[in-house]
């Protein structure tokens, strides 16, 4: 596959270097404050009681950087992303409440350590792992993405990913398995919006075998190098940049893999709207509004939409032969 | 008399409230991370506020026997039409940058727009006639008529909220059910007449 860069950016839209460099200096501050108080605190000790494989994990916390050494990657988007502010404060996450402010503000509530993740259906082996597991297998990377929802905004967000394909080839899936279905925590006690039967919970959201494997595809354990804060769909989201944002599924609990198409939230609650492929198309239209363009948050007039959210390039041979305007 | 001015002109400023914040938290950065969504949907959201307080004085005076209620209603209605009209003008001017073919296309593709767009017109005849000497020049039957379009514009206002939002129609609905009752009230008492005004058990 040819990884290539979006040749026309205007030079507007590159953070400037001092801002990008303070923005790494107050993380990095931020991050050391942080963790000189965990380790301060009375929970230093506990620490040393977890399970090896939690160590991992949790040491992280500790560290200068939640993620030290982050690498770069060339499958990033070089436009400049939004604020931290917006990222954490415009969310659609249901689980916390229908209104985009409604996540920020109840998020708290979601304990997202320890976390295990179950991965079962076409495996090798069924087995339950843990986040800093998952972390081996794949090494987190900055992904900065667009992210583009089908409500007809967009963002651009500096991930840290973990490579689902890499996952993938871990749980070792057998022949039969052709989709991978994502489970998000079911919890009312954690998840107010979930004592609301709005969706049909717990959120189910799947990928075909090789959308997973494409190397553009990620689960997100962080954001601006730091841990992925609750809203954002800690500890564990998956990232499709060239899907509708819904595709997410966000504190996923269960990977599965599957012969037959999983049924997915949004599309058992409207199908005529919402398809499992959910790919970002701006000439197949949402039966209520249009999708030829977007608002990118923080501009004032819209843009236009790019065919796969500006990943055609990289995507498009995926549904070659496919009627997108039937299989939206 | 006096206290009704002075009631009159508290009420103009509670109308401006709604505005006034959208001015505070736009110079305090508080519209959020979508800025123009947020002043859109609250700018609507009031629109069909205003609509069912004007909607509901007909009721209130029934109810209460305070009749000068009726000297607020024609500020109240053209308040609705106030905030309708900013409510146009954000979503042509600053969502649809004035792109009059991107408008036109929303208008007749998307069904929340039609609906949304065919109250606004609809608004457009009442507050024109909304003066004395409109009303006398009509005559007071067909006035009322004319203006009985506010029960459909209502109506349509809570259909274009429903139609728009993708799952969660607890708002709408609250807006709908309160429309329901005001104009079931009015249905209720239409079909007694002479109870609701004048009872008294016969001598």
């Amino acid at each position: 596959m040819r990884i290539r860069r979006s040749p026309d950016i205007l030079s507007s839209e590159i953070t400037d270097q001092d801002l990008y460099l303070n923005r790494r200096k107050f993380l990095t501050v931020a991050g050391v404050t942080l963790g000189a108080a965990l380790v301060g605190g009375k929970t230093a000790p506990a620490f040393s009681a977890l399970p090896p494989s939690m160590a991992v994990g949790e040491s992280l916390l500790a560290a200068p950087s939640a993620f030290p050494n982050l690498r770069k990657s060339p499958l990033s988007a070089s436009e400049s992303p939004n604020s931290l502010r917006d990222i954490t404060t415009y969310n659609n996450f249901y689980e916390f409440g229908t209104d985009k402010a409604d996540p920020a503000q109840n998020a708290h509530t979601l304990v997202t350590r320890p976390w295990t993740v179950r991965i079962d259906g076409e495996v090798k082996r069924a087995q339950s792992v843990d986040v800093a597991t998952l972390m081996r297998w794949s090494p987190p990377e900055e992904r900065i993405y667009r992210l583009r929802c089908v409500e007809a905004w967009s963002m651009v967000i500096p991930w840290v990913g973990l490579p689902l394909a890499a996952i993938i080839k871990h749980a070792e899936p057998t022949s039969r398995a052709k989709y991978v279905e994502f489970t998000t925590l079911n919890d009312p006690k954690q998840m107010p919006g979930q004592r609301r039967g709005v969706l049909d919970w717990p959120y189910v959201e799947g990928l075909r075998m090789d959308e997973a494997m494409h190397p553009l595809s990620i689960l997100a354990v962080g954001l601006y190098g730091d841990i992925l804060p609750n809203q954002n769909g800690a500890p564990l989201r998956l990232v499709v940049p060239w899907k509708y944002g819904f595709k997410s599924g966000k504190s996923i609990v269960r990977i599965r893999f599957t012969e037959q198409q999983p049924a997915t939230s949004w599309n058992m609650a409207a199908p005529g709207e919402y398809g499992f492929y959910a790919n970002v198309n701006p000439a197949v239209d949402h039966p209520r509004w249009s999708q030829a363009k977007e608002r990118r948050l923080g501009e004032f007039t819209k843009r236009p939409t790019l065919p796969f959210n500006g990943y055609a390039e990289q995507v498009a041979s995926l549904y070659s032969g496919m009627d997108l305007r039937k299989f939206y | 008399m006096k206290s009704l001015a002075a009631f009159k002109a508290a009420l103009f400023v509670l109308c401006l409230v709604p505005l006034a914040r959208l001015v505070f938290f736009a110079f305090t950065d508080r519209l959020g991370a979508n800025p123009i969504e947020f002043v859109l949907r609250s700018l609507g959201t009031w629109t069909l506020t205003l609509l069912l307080v004007t909607l509901s004085v007909t009721p209130l005076r029934r109810l209460t026997g305070w009749n000068s209620l009726i000297r607020v209603r024609r500020m109240l209605g053209l308040f609705a039409f106030f905030y309708a009209c900013l409510h146009f003008l954000t979503y042509a001017g600053v969502d649809q940058s004035f792109d009059l073919s991107a408008i036109l296309a929303d208008v007749v593709k998307h069904p929340y727009i039609t609906v949304g767009f065919t109250c606004f017109v609809l608004l457009i005849p009442l507050a024109a006639t909304s003066t004395n000497a409109m009303q006398r020049r009509l005559g007071g039957r067909r006035w009322q008529l004319l203006h009985r379009l506010i029960y459909v514009i209502a109506a349509g206002g809570v259909v274009h909220y429903l139609w728009l939002v993708k799952k969660d129609i607890t708002q709408p609905l609250l807006y709908g059910l309160v429309l329901a009752v005001l104009l079931g009230l009015r249905l209720w008492w239409r079909r007694q007449p002479a109870r609701a005004a004048f009872s008294r058990p016969p001598g």
